[in-house]
């Protein structure tokens, strides 16, 4: 029972990297734009966050700062997919590859410029971004371990994931929004600002992985800048949009779970066979593949990406 | 004007974007050397950001990858799996097959031709070589097939599916490593054996002779396109599937063979890779070339020639980037940088071939 918790636990914290990235993802989706970047922009965002809360020793600041990185890998795509029109695929590849070549570019300089052998975030931060403990609440056993103990990413990950859910769902820019997706011409005759509400969705979105970013190299390395830290979570939250079907809200149980393939072979039981490691590393991506083929061969008429996504909007050619 | 009018009147946007008359060809090739010059400046920039003299790394980038017969063998060796990966993607890329699984390819051509390295060795050298590069088109064949048959099937999502058979791919060569084919004789990390001197390639003028089939098969991959039938078909299909099935062309069939195709080259990068540069199957066989690949496709515009020029210039940049390290300190990854750089001029550019921006009040039908 007590391993079983543990196992929970350890989901949560694995899937929260792959929570951010795919809401972000669904933020671009959303408004028609297929961005591959996303492993570029978190890789942007865990170099930026890891870096500001090295030298300010601020959570806030190494949050904004993920954020911003993520917001500005994001402009670039936005201007050369939005403004001018370039391919979304190969946009968003090449968006991929600056991002880690610039993030592990940096990380090493700071690394070389530091004259140590490592960087290590500095104690105040640490304790910051480590897990919270709530009085009353985190000792209720079993609900307290799995609710109320988790270090403060995870909490804001869900809460912006909810938001962004109402927002899509619940307000009038998110309707907008969801027009422009599925047929952005139509939007366009009905009075909506398109370019604005795609670049506001687009950097929105791109913000969001940068924040997921930050928790690949602040957490998952315990604190230690590691090239790298991203290491395909980007790629497997642009899959997770498909396997949430286009929602933030099952965005967060799709990342969890997901986050339980990634830790899965530290809590299997090794004592009537064991299988290689390589297979478990592997698990994650297996599953990936079958959801896609799965959801394609099904293809049911809600669970569909938003028509307009991967063409760019012509004004001039509705 | 009355009332009504007067509320339609729509305030003109300052600017718009309108089409433009097509360009010469002159035209469309001075926009990209200007785009490339730009791309230079802000990569310099960048360089001066970060308290370097841009114009003495730019040199130290050239001179650094031509200094020395060791260094243009280095240079070429960097240059052969990502001339050979372009070619094979730009195949799939014709066709509008987002493939961005060349990593994934590369990958199980090296396995599977590993097999044949690593326990049949003893076959006669020349027997060996071409067993391997037959069962490498295979391997890297087979994993362009999955998605493909999914794609043309189901309309699977070709550029996810891909993707995800990368990672697989990788983890099939850790599982190979850490089980079945470890190396007994190796110590600390494990790892895969070395190929025995018979399964290695031979060189031609000091590089292994990789070079010689990236260059026949830019020639190859040129005539297949622009003068064969299948050719033909590909550009069809990668224009409107809907047309080449009404020109009565069986699209599910020119897919799988397209990307049968397009993996078997990617998987012959991953024979010349292993028997020719690494000597072993090593994890990093790929290395992200499949990648970088696809942006060497894309800035040649899918043209086979455009290509040899681009993957030049690029394994040029990485083999100068690590002389930069080793002359700076500065990491390898300004490579990718510097690449990520050109292509986002180069794609901002091809929208001034296509369309142009009108000011308001300025041009346009009023």
């Amino acid at each position: 029972m007590n391993m079983f918790i543990n196992f929970l636990v350890a989901a949560v914290f694995a899937g929260t990297p792959l929570l951010f990235g795919t809401v972000g993802e669904i933020m671009n989706e959303k408004s028609g734009h297929l961005n591959l970047g996303v492993e570029g922009m978190m890789s942007l965002g865990a170099c930026a966050g890891f870096m500001a809360g090295f030298l300010t020793n601020n959570l806030l600041i190494a949050l904004l700062a993920a954020f911003v990185a993520g917001l500005a890998g994001a402009l670039i795509y936005a201007i050369l997919t939005i403004t001018f029109m370039a391919d979304q695929n190969v946009t968003g590849l090449t968006l991929t590859i600056f991002g880690i070549g610039l993030s592990n570019f940096f990380g090493e300089y700071m690394l070389v410029n530091s004259n140590t052998n490592s960087l290590k975030l500095p104690e105040n931060i640490a304790a910051q971004i480590s897990n919270i403990y709530i009085p009353v609440l985190s000792d209720i056993p079993v609900i307290g371990q799995l609710f109320f103990q988790y270090n403060p990413f995870v909490y804001l990950g869900i809460v912006i994931a909810i938001s962004c859910g109402i927002y899509l769902n619940h307000t009038k820019l998110g309707l907008n929004l969801r027009a422009i997706g599925e047929n952005p011409g139509a939007a366009d005759a009905a009075g909506i600002k398109v370019t604005k509400l795609k670049y506001l969705n687009v950097l929105l979105g791109g913000g969001i992985c940068g924040i997921g970013g930050a928790y690949c190299s602040m957490i998952i390395n315990g604190g230690v800048w590691m090239s790298n830290s991203v290491n395909g979570l980007g790629w497997i939250s642009v899959a997770l949009v498909i396997f949430a079907s286009w929602s933030p809200n099952k965005a967060v149980f799709g990342s969890f779970i997901f986050g339980a393939f990634n830790i899965l072979k530290y809590y299997t039981p090794k004592t009537y066979f064991t299988i290689p490691n390589a297979f478990y590393d592997m698990l994650p991506f297996v599953i990936t593949a079958l959801v896609l083929i799965i959801t394609s061969i099904r293809k049911s008429k809600e669970n569909q990406q938003p028509a307009s996504c991967g063409i760019n909007y012509f004004r001039e050619e509705r | 004007m009355n009332k009504s009018q007067e509320n339609i009147k729509v305030r003109e946007p300052l600017v718009r974007t309108v089409k433009r008359a097509e360009r010469s060809n002159l035209d469309i090739i001075k926009l990209r050397i200007i785009a490339f010059i730009l791309a230079l400046v802000a990569g310099g920039l960048f360089i001066l950001l970060i308290g370097f003299n841009p114009f003495e790394l730019y040199l130290t980038i050239v001179s650094g990858a031509f200094r020395s017969k060791m260094a243009i063998q280095a240079t070429v060796k960097f240059m052969i799996p990502l001339l050979m990966a372009s070619l094979g993607i730009t195949l799939a890329f014709k066709m509008k097959f987002w493939n961005i699984g060349a990593e994934g390819q590369i990958i199980m051509g090296a396995v599977f031709s590993s097999y044949f390295a690593l326990f049949y060795s003893d076959l006669p050298h020349i027997v060996l070589i071409i067993i391997m590069f037959i069962s490498g088109f295979i391997g890297g064949g087979l994993w362009g097939l999955i998605p493909a048959y999914f794609k043309s099937k189901f309309n699977t999502n070709e550029t996810l599916l891909t993707l995800m058979l990368n990672y697989i791919a990788l983890h099939v060569i850790s599982f190979l490593r850490d089980g079945p084919w470890k190396d007994p004789g190796s110590s600390g990390f494990p790892k895969i054996a070395r190929f025995e001197a018979n399964a290695q390639l031979d060189k031609i003028l000091g590089v292994q002779f990789g070079w010689i089939v990236g260059l026949i098969l830019v020639v190859v991959v040129f005539i297949y396109m622009v003068y064969t039938k299948h050719g033909y078909e590909i550009s069809v299909v990668g224009e409107s599937q809907a047309t080449s099935r009404y020109a009565g062309m069986n699209v599910k069939k020119i897919i799988l063979r397209t990307m049968i195709l397009s993996g078997g080259i990617c998987g012959i990068t991953g024979v010349i890779q292993s028997a020719g540069s690494d000597m072993t199957l090593a994890a990093s066989v790929a290395g992200g070339v499949g990648f970088t690949a696809i942006i060497v496709a894309w800035l040649a515009n899918l043209n086979p020639f455009g290509i040899l020029m681009v993957s030049f210039l690029f394994s040029v940049l990485e083999k100068g980037s690590s002389v930069m390290q080793s002359t700076y300190g500065l990491s390898t990854y300004s490579a990718s940088v510097l690449q990520g750089i050109i292509l986002f001029f180069i794609l901002g550019c091809e929208f001034f071939i296509r369309y142009k921006f009108v000011l308001r009040h300025k041009g346009g039908n009023k």
